[in-house]
């Protein structure tokens, strides 16, 4: 393998050779395996390898978090899958974990300490941001998003239920873009409709389901951009736009995809 | 006759203080039915939140307008019960405005300002009443409400008009008693007090009336009031008013964690451990005994729970936020915390009565909350954030659910699918898990500039 394509390295080889990156990028189940979000996962990898960033991903050795099956109810499922990843990452001595889900994010960082694993956890954007912070990331000048309108759709795991609100949107601010807020945002920000395992099943009876309310809120702040960071968010909002048929004018991209592309 | 009222202001306080503790601890005990929780950590941070959203209204002044009249009623309430105290003293005493004689001039200020903040309740309520009923606001109309919650909202408001109607009456037919001979009827003069600026408005009304009639109505007016408070604490424990004690309880005890979190289950921990053949934290103690898994009825929620549902104003600020509700679903974190109240006081009061109490055949799941509802929830954790009192809907929702996946397999076909991939392929979709690192296979290939 010659080291000017990207390396994605896995936590098992590394300790082949006696080595321990720095972060373990946690990838998470959409991540690995959703066709849309899997551009998600490579967009960071790239990021991850251009600015020199230490780091390792499981690989096969992953496995869901066990989050659905909490929110689900399946308490017992939870805990099977919780306590073998901890077994894991114990093992390999994990200390410091990035993911681009704010599911498994939530999960890796208020849940697992319970159940005997205790980790410094950051989302993707918070790495992102410390990034731009640091200077790690230089970004094409006044290039790709310079004046166009991206509005940022707040995911609950990492808004609400983790108060993180600023650091996505400093990211997209180092885009140079113009940010937009929807009428409901931050603290006050609508769900995309599929936390709490609701994207494993049909919505309730209802008179509209809850992607379209969100969707048609995004639209009205005239972005051409919807920027997420979360792969179930994703997937809302981009059936969402579809549904409206506004795909060829909007787009719906992961923060990571965004800087992916802006980078010199 | 001075004696007959006070021997009538001692039975009354006496009825109503009697009536009063049993209620309290007839509420007490219903919430102990719940499990208990320990929140006795960070006590700092905990009197710093219950300062803050209940003493100070923070998560009110989402809503300035609301805000600042809920405000004015809050502050005439607490304020204007300090003038409570020389009613209980004149009351068991037999005198009048006992206050009166060693303030002076201060009387004089501190009842203007009184009677200011009596005005600003009543333009409140009024405004209030006027909202809830023409204006039609959303969640103040909802078929949830419909019945004793519409009828229990508009009688507070009109109560408390009513008792700060009864305090400026009181004070303008005082001022003229004032001015009026009473020792030609062989009575004591009332105190000199100064005027009163918003009740002296109310003079024209009793100007024309005898003194006999005059002295009648000011005690008859001072009667109302004092009753009117008394029986106005009672009522509240029957009422969603009861916020204005547990607020402060609610929000000294409410979740200080990331909002995210769910708490964990240790007894599932300890058949977990045990089955992955590890060693499991309490297997040399004897195995705690292990109720329902998850919540069916009250008792399997926890004490925080049911304080949460009696500490409910039924606001509807969590409904209105509810992605689940605003998109037409029967969920309604609100009517959560009304089934759980009624719920608690259906089977508190069966008890009173000697009756089944939980073993009536009823369940909250199922006879209160249907499996419609709670499978609606996204876990967005808008309701929890939008509560004035930090009340926690999703909490018992979560509960619940795990009822109904862990006792029940009761949960919706697809999650249950779900759940099986995720045993099988530690996927919550059906992909093998060798191809998990597949997608590093492109991205491997490609050249880095
Ligand atoms: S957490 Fe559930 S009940 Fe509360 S607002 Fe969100 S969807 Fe509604
Ligand atoms: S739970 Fe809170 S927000 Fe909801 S109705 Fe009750 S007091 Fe209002």
């Amino acid at each position: 393998m010659s080291n000017t394509t990207y390396q994605v390295p896995t936590m098992a080889e590394m300790a082949a050779k006696g080595e321990s990156p720095e972060v373990l990028f946690w990838v998470g189940c959409a991540g690995s395996f959703d066709e849309r979000y899997k551009s998600v996962t490579k967009a960071f990898v790239k990021i991850l390898n251009k600015t020199g960033v230490s780091f390792a991903v499981l690989g096969p050795e992953e496995s869901c978090t066990g989050d659905p099956a909490r929110r689900g109810g399946n308490e017992f499922l939870f805990q099977m899958q919780a306590v073998s990843n901890i077994q894991v990452l114990n093992g390999y001595n994990v200390k410091k974990i990035v993911t681009a889900c704010p599911h498994c994010f939530n999960t890796l960082k208020n849940e697992y300490p319970d159940l005997g694993g205790d980790y410094e956890v950051i989302h993707h954007s918070t790495f992102l941001q410390q990034l731009i912070n640091e200077g790690k990331v230089t970004l094409k000048g006044g290039g790709t998003f310079k004046g166009k309108k991206i509005t940022f759709h707040d995911s609950c795991y990492l808004g609400r239920a983790n108060n993180i609100y600023e650091a996505p949107r400093e990211v997209l601010e180092a885009l140079d873009s113009e940010l937009v807020e929807m009428k409901r945002c931050k603290t006050k920000g609508l769900c995309c409709g599929a936390g709490g395992a609701q994207m494993f099943k049909e919505p309730e009876k209802g008179d509209k389901d809850i992607n379209i309310e969100r969707t048609e809120e995004a639209l009205e702040t005239g972005a051409s951009i919807i920027a997420s960071a979360c792969p179930f968010c994703m997937t809302m909002m981009t059936d969402g736009v579809k549904s409206k048929e506004k795909e060829n004018e909007v787009k719906v991209k992961d923060l990571a995809e965004l800087i992916a592309e802006g980078l010199v | 006759m001075n004696y007959l009222s006070q021997l009538l202001f001692l039975i009354t306080v006496g009825i109503a203080t009697y009536i009063l503790t049993k209620r309290i601890s007839r509420i007490r005990k219903n919430i102990m039915m719940g499990k208990p929780l320990d929140r006795s950590d960070q006590p700092n941070k905990r009197l710093n939140t219950m300062l803050m959203v209940a003493f100070g209204q923070q998560k009110m002044f989402k809503k300035v307008i609301p805000a600042l009249l809920h405000l004015m009623i809050y502050l005439g309430f607490l304020i204007i019960n300090l003038e409570v105290l020389e009613f209980v003293i004149d009351g068991f005493a037999g005198t009048h405005r006992i206050f009166a004689p060693f303030l002076g001039d201060f009387y004089t200020l501190a009842l203007n300002f009184f009677e200011f903040l009596a005005m600003a309740v009543i333009v409140s309520c009024v405004i209030f009443l006027f909202r809830r009923n023409g204006l039609k606001v959303k969640r103040l109309s909802m078929a949830e409400l419909n019945g004793w919650p519409k009828l229990d909202a508009n009688l507070i408001l009109i109560i408390e008009i009513s008792l700060m109607l009864a305090i400026l009456t009181m004070n303008a037919t005082d001022q003229i008693i004032q001015t009026r001979d009473l020792a030609a009827m062989g009575m004591h003069p009332y105190t000199k007090t100064g005027t009163f600026f918003f009740s002296s408005f109310l003079i024209p009304l009793f100007q024309n009336m005898d003194t006999t009639a005059l002295v009648i109505t000011e005690r008859f007016a001072w009667w109302i009031h004092i009753i009117g408070i008394l029986g106005f604490a009672i009522y509240i424990t029957y009422s969603k008013h009861l916020h204005i004690f547990l607020a402060f309880p609610n929000t000294y005890y409410s979740n200080l964690e990331a909002k995210g979190k769910m708490e964990n289950m240790k007894e599932v921990t300890n058949e977990v451990n045990m089955m992955l053949g590890l060693p499991s934290e309490s297997s040399e103690q004897a195995p705690a005994e292990i109720g329902r898994f998850g919540a069916k009825d009250i008792n399997d929620l926890n004490r925080v729970n049911l304080m949460n549902a009696y500490s409910c104003t039924e606001c509807g600020r969590c409904t209105a936020e509810c992605p689940a509700n605003i998109t037409g679903k029967k969920l309604s974190p609100r009517k959560i915390m009304m089934d759980v109240r009624d719920r608690s006081e259906e089977v508190g009061y069966s008890i009173s009565k000697g009756g089944k109490g939980l073993d009536d055949g009823k369940f909250l799941l199922g006879d209160y909350i249907t499996a419609e509802e709670i499978n609606a929830c996204t876990s967005c954790n808008a309701c929890v954030e939008a509560c004035p009192v930090n009340i926690d809907p999703l909490s018992i929702i979560l509960q619940l659910r795990r009822y109904q996946s862990m006792e029940e397999s009761a949960s919706p076909s697809s999650w249950n699918a779900m759940f099986s991939n995720i045993e099988t392929s530690f996927s919550p979709w059906k992909f093998a898990p060798t191809d998990r690192f597949n997608w590093a296979d492109e991205v491997k290939k490609e050249e880095m500039n």
